[in-house]
């Protein structure tokens, strides 16, 4: 057990959906909790805290990770996507119209992981298969669609964005 | 659920991180990826007094090969092997990358961090036996490369001393006539592995085996190199019956725990089966066939 006699505070800033931010954290904030509690995007959300669910899946510098398991200061300098930055100009993005329209959400609490960690697949592979798209979302839990119509979700906006 | 309150300095240099690891003290630690630390920091398993950032020291990402030797950066992550020349040579190597824990944690995982943390479920640890690797590190009295398996001293200890921190690791470039395979069974993807196994073969005249390395990952308080199996299996004709005994004596090697992934009995049954599919699949490699493997889970 240690004593921190003083909080230390390091100034950071991120980009997240386009705008800047500047804020001093303590060391042990999170980045789960930076973009939460302290900048209010709460379309991010919080499951297992333990790495497990996705459920806290963001875009870093253009890589999905959990933001539960990122400290806020390691992101310093970083770009981050959150779901709220996946709507452009009111219209919602294409892997969002298409969980609507093939139900690949019931409680919609993984659905933020989810999002991300598809858009992540599609940045990198417009065209993935069934197994790539399990392998993508294999680290994101859905309790409540058997994952069936996520897959189908998923295919679809990626037809979809590929304009076929 | 949140880390206790900790002092946070980001390092520019390798020898600025060792010199305030070594001013700090050994309550401090060094963070890479966060992967394994920062869990354990949420659940109050270790509450450091300072971290050390190392994830933005430049000369710590770095992907080298040739025909002899392979050398990896401490930072490199599991994505970035996964999809590096590196793995695209050696399937072992993408085996194993690829079948890390899921894709949000391969992303920030480190192979460095996969090591020092001396974690025996870890993948690096086992496939880096398999490879016969060597660990890179520096510390305040230089540096120094160490053999994995005096590397993998204990559950949670390595053969690092205060201050001094893995900077890559380097393996020979396996022959032509090499092949390995690194399997593993998982509850699920973010899980831990129940258990893994590593086969690296080396065949001459199509079934002969020249060479062969079997190291086995969540099979005991380290990495087990399974020497009696590779016996079975060292200059002979590979069969059914000595893949068979082979598999037998790395169980008997083995000593898994009992833990939530399950009993000695059910893990020592899952590395039976372990063992002669990665044999299996080393084979098809060593005959030039490309085939696409990574653990399994429900």
């Amino acid at each position: 057990m240690n004593t921190i006699e003083i909080i230390q505070r390091i100034a950071i800033e991120v980009t997240i959906n386009g705008q800047r931010y500047q804020r001093d954290v303590e060391p042990r904030m999170l980045l789960v909790q930076l973009i939460r509690d302290e900048l209010r995007l709460t379309g991010t959300h919080i499951g297992c805290d333990t790495t497990y669910c996705g459920a806290c899946t963001i875009l870093l510098n253009g890589d999905p990770v959990k933001s539960c398991t990122v400290l806020a200061v390691q992101a310093d300098q970083g770009e981050i996507l959150t779901v709220e930055g996946l709507e452009q100009d009111g219209e919602l993005h294409p892997l969002q119209k298409a969980f609507i329209e093939h139900h690949g959400l019931q409680c919609g609490y993984c659905t933020p992981g989810m999002l991300m960690s598809s858009y992540a697949l599609l940045s990198n592979n417009p065209a993935p298969n069934r197994q790539e798209i399990r392998k993508s979302i294999a680290g994101n839990l859905c309790r409540c669609t058997g994952y069936h119509n996520i897959l189908t979700a998923v295919e679809a906006a990626a037809e979809e964005m590929r304009g076929e | 659920m949140y880390p206790a309150p900790f002092r946070y300095h980001r390092a520019g240099s390798v020898d600025e991180a060792i010199s305030m690891l070594s001013e700090l003290g050994e309550e401090a630690r060094p963070l890479a990826g966060g992967q394994t630390l920062l869990v354990w920091m949420k659940l109050r398993f270790d509450e450091p007094s300072d971290l050390v950032d190392l994830g933005r020291i430049p000369e710590l990402s770095y992907f080298e090969h040739d025909d002899v030797e392979v050398r990896i950066g401490a930072l490199a992550t599991h994505a970035q092997i996964a999809s590096s020349p590196i793995a695209e040579r050696i399937p072992i190597v993408r085996d194993c990358a690829n079948g890390i824990a899921d894709t949000q944690v391969r992303s920030r995982g480190t192979i460095g961090g996969s090591l020092a943390t001396g974690d025996p479920s870890c993948d690096w640890p086992a496939l880096l036996h398999t490879l016969d690797a060597e660990v890179l590190c520096k510390g305040p009295a230089g540096e120094r490369s160490i053999a994995i398996n005096e590397f993998c001293e204990d559950l949670y200890a390595t053969a690092l001393e205060d201050a001094e921190i893995v900077t890559g690791v380097r393996f020979k470039m396996p022959a032509a006539n090499s092949a390995g395979a690194y399997v593993g069974f998982k509850r699920c993807a973010p899980a831990y592995p129940t258990a893994t196994a590593g086969v690296q073969l080396t065949l001459a005249d199509g079934d002969i085996c020249q060479d062969v390395r079997i190291a086995l990952g969540s099979a005991g308080l380290t990495p087990i190199h399974a020497t009696d199996a590779e016996r079975e299996l060292r200059g002979k004709t590979l069969s059914k019956e000595n893949i068979e005994r082979a598999a037998e004596a790395a169980v008997a090697a083995c000593d898994p725990v009992d833990d939530q992934r399950g009993s000695p009995e059910f893990k020592r049954s899952v590395l039976r089966v372990l063992v002669k599919r990665a044999v299996g699949i080393a084979v098809r490699r060593c005959s030039g066939e490309a085939v696409e493997s990574h653990h399994e889970y429900y």
